[in-house]
């Protein structure tokens, strides 16, 4: 693994821990999903109770500057609301899914987030000056006696502390019959895509009253159901291109160009499998569980249960990097199966130059790997190691055999500290990383 | 990429045959329709009037079948009740990631 110190290898520090202490994790506090904007100055998180919190790193200090800037709150609101639909005998989670900004147009920001049924535009605006002096009001807003006016004055704009305000400007529902796991903004920025299990939607921002069906997997006879879309990514440059992962395995790269139902595919990438190693985990562990386009669009990235696949777009026949996440849970399927951790569905994501690759495991751990060098490292999210400006110690797991100091063995892993979700600073060495229900910041050592 | 001598066993054979000996009753189909389904199905609640009152009446005088484990599967015979659903309540308070 990588060692600490040497040449240009990141060495990663604390910079902030967000959320509650307590051991006792309340449902709606588990965080579902973190996403940076464009320009790295704004973080979103979404949670299992419907809530958005948006971060926005402070300008930096020119003199002290030992770290960049922190990230305070910005804005939180309530994004989604738990629903029944009575129709159809189904409860609707307010968890928020997936959440992806819009690039900054004016003023205002705007975000996408999306639970299992709806899709939402939000758009975040900032108000720091109010109008003061009105002639038939007071200030308090109460309204004065009109035999009191007895000159008139033009009201002005006097600044006022900041104020954030979140308003939903775009509702876009009912147009999923199964779960939504992903949605994904077009390079055109007019439109996205919405994807549930088995269809995949194409929106118009303006647009709420009606959607395109892209995709349709759904099999005339649900007896035959045998995949399911798992993800799907608008490409970053080309409108027309966007992929989606299924669960078993596979990746289909689609031109919106070639027809109205993209239901053929352009390409399809899949590793061809050893048919003597297969066995009644094979399926489960080779569902994909996150699917991304490197920045450049040259590449894609794919997670499935115990690896991060690299692919080029212009080779579907396996994939030209493979790295192994934690290869030692192999042996620990029969288990794992058991108490459900088989599903879990851990994402992952591209550094700003598409040279490093990062994405969580178990016991808040979290794994990057290093494309040019070849290299990785483990490293914990944990309160312990919170000095800000030390720099995180690399973590091993001892798979069997004889277990090294400072090193942990497979079975005392905790299964429950899971990291699902991280994000990487589109353009620095900052990284979030959610824990259940905390999240970390972590930076590069400056200086 | 591990060459394996022939008689040994593969690290995920082995954890199947220790599942299948847990469990001899699993699907054939690995991976496969059953996970889909299930996935499929979240959040599917059900409760039909109808059927809670036509087998309320067939077993007048039987003892009503309560929940298995599992409460959410359909076994079309097991009447839910009230205390079978899990209370949903709507969160409208802050983020602690706020605080």
């Amino acid at each position: 693994f990588l060692g600490a110190g040497g040449g240009n290898d990141i060495q990663w520090c604390f910079s902030q821990v967000k959320g509650a202490v307590d051991d006792d994790v309340a449902e709606a506090d588990i965080i579902s999903t973190v996403e940076f904007n464009h320009s790295g100055e704004l973080l979103a998180t979404g949670d299992k109770g419907g809530r958005v919190v948006i971060f926005q790193q402070e300008q930096e200090n020119k003199i002290q500057s030992h770290s960049r800037g922190e990230y305070n709150v910005y804005s939180t609101f309530q994004s989604h609301e738990p629903e029944f639909d009575y129709l159809k005998s189904l409860e609707i989670e307010e968890k928020i899914n997936k959440i992806r900004w819009l690039p900054q147009k004016n003023a205002a920001q705007f975000l996408l987030s999306t639970n299992d049924k709806t899709i939402k535009l939000w758009k975040i605006s900032e108000r720091d000056k109010r109008p003061e002096g009105y002639n038939l009001k007071e200030e308090d807003g109460r309204y004065r006696d009109p035999t009191t006016v007895t000159t008139l004055r033009v009201p002005v704009f006097r600044p006022m502390d900041l104020m954030v305000e979140a308003s939903p400007r775009r509702i876009f529902a009912n147009a999923h019959t199964y779960h939504i796991n992903s949605i994904s903004i077009n390079s055109d920025y007019e439109t996205y895509l919405s994807a549930d299990d088995l269809r995949i939607n194409l929106w118009h921002l303006e647009i709420t009253d009606r959607s395109f069906n892209i995709v349709d997997i759904k099999p005339a006879n649900m007896e035959e159901l045998t995949e399911v879309i798992t993800a799907a990514e608008f490409h970053p440059n080309s409108c027309n291109t966007f992929v989606y992962s299924s669960s078993k395995g596979t990746i289909r790269l689609c031109d919106m160009r070639a027809s109205a139902l993209c239901d053929r595919h352009s390409k399809l990438f899949e590793e061809p499998e050893d048919p003597s190693n297969r066995s009644f985990f094979s399926e489960i562990i080779s569902s994909i569980s996150d699917v991304k386009f490197s920045h450049s669009g040259r590449y894609m990235m794919t997670r499935d249960y115990l690896s991060v696949k690299i692919w080029d777009l212009n080779m579907e026949n396996r994939p030209v990097e493979t790295y192994q996440v934690h290869e030692y849970l192999r042996s620990k399927l029969c288990s794992l199966y058991e108490n459900d951790c088989i599903f879990d569905k851990f994402e992952c994501c591209w550094n700003g130059s598409d040279s490093i690759v990062m994405t969580g495991s178990y016991n808040n751990f979290f794994r990057m790997f290093d494309r040019n060098t070849k290299r990785d490292v483990t490293l914990e999210a944990s309160r312990e190691n919170n000095k800000p400006r030390t720099v995180l110690k690399p973590r091993k797991v001892c798979a069997s055999g004889k277990r090294k100091k400072d090193e942990i063995s497979v079975d005392s892993l905790d299964f429950n500290k899971k990291i699902l979700h991280t994000a990487w600073h589109p353009k620095e060495n900052i990284i979030a990383v959610a824990t259940t229900n905390n999240l970390y910041i972590f930076q590069d050592k400056m200086n | 990429q591990d060459t394996q001598e022939k008689e040994s066993v593969t690290p995920e054979r082995a954890e199947e045959a220790k599942l299948k000996a847990k469990y001899p009753n699993l699907g054939q189909k690995p991976g496969g329709s059953d996970f889909l389904m299930k996935r499929l199905q979240k959040g599917q609640k059900y409760f039909d009037s109808g059927d809670y009152n036509m087998a309320k009446a067939k077993m007048k005088n039987k003892q009503l079948p309560s929940t298995g484990p599992d409460k959410n599967l359909v076994t079309g015979d097991h009447i839910p009740t009230p205390q079978d659903l899990p209370q949903r309540k709507s969160s409208l308070v802050t983020s602690k990631l706020a605080g």
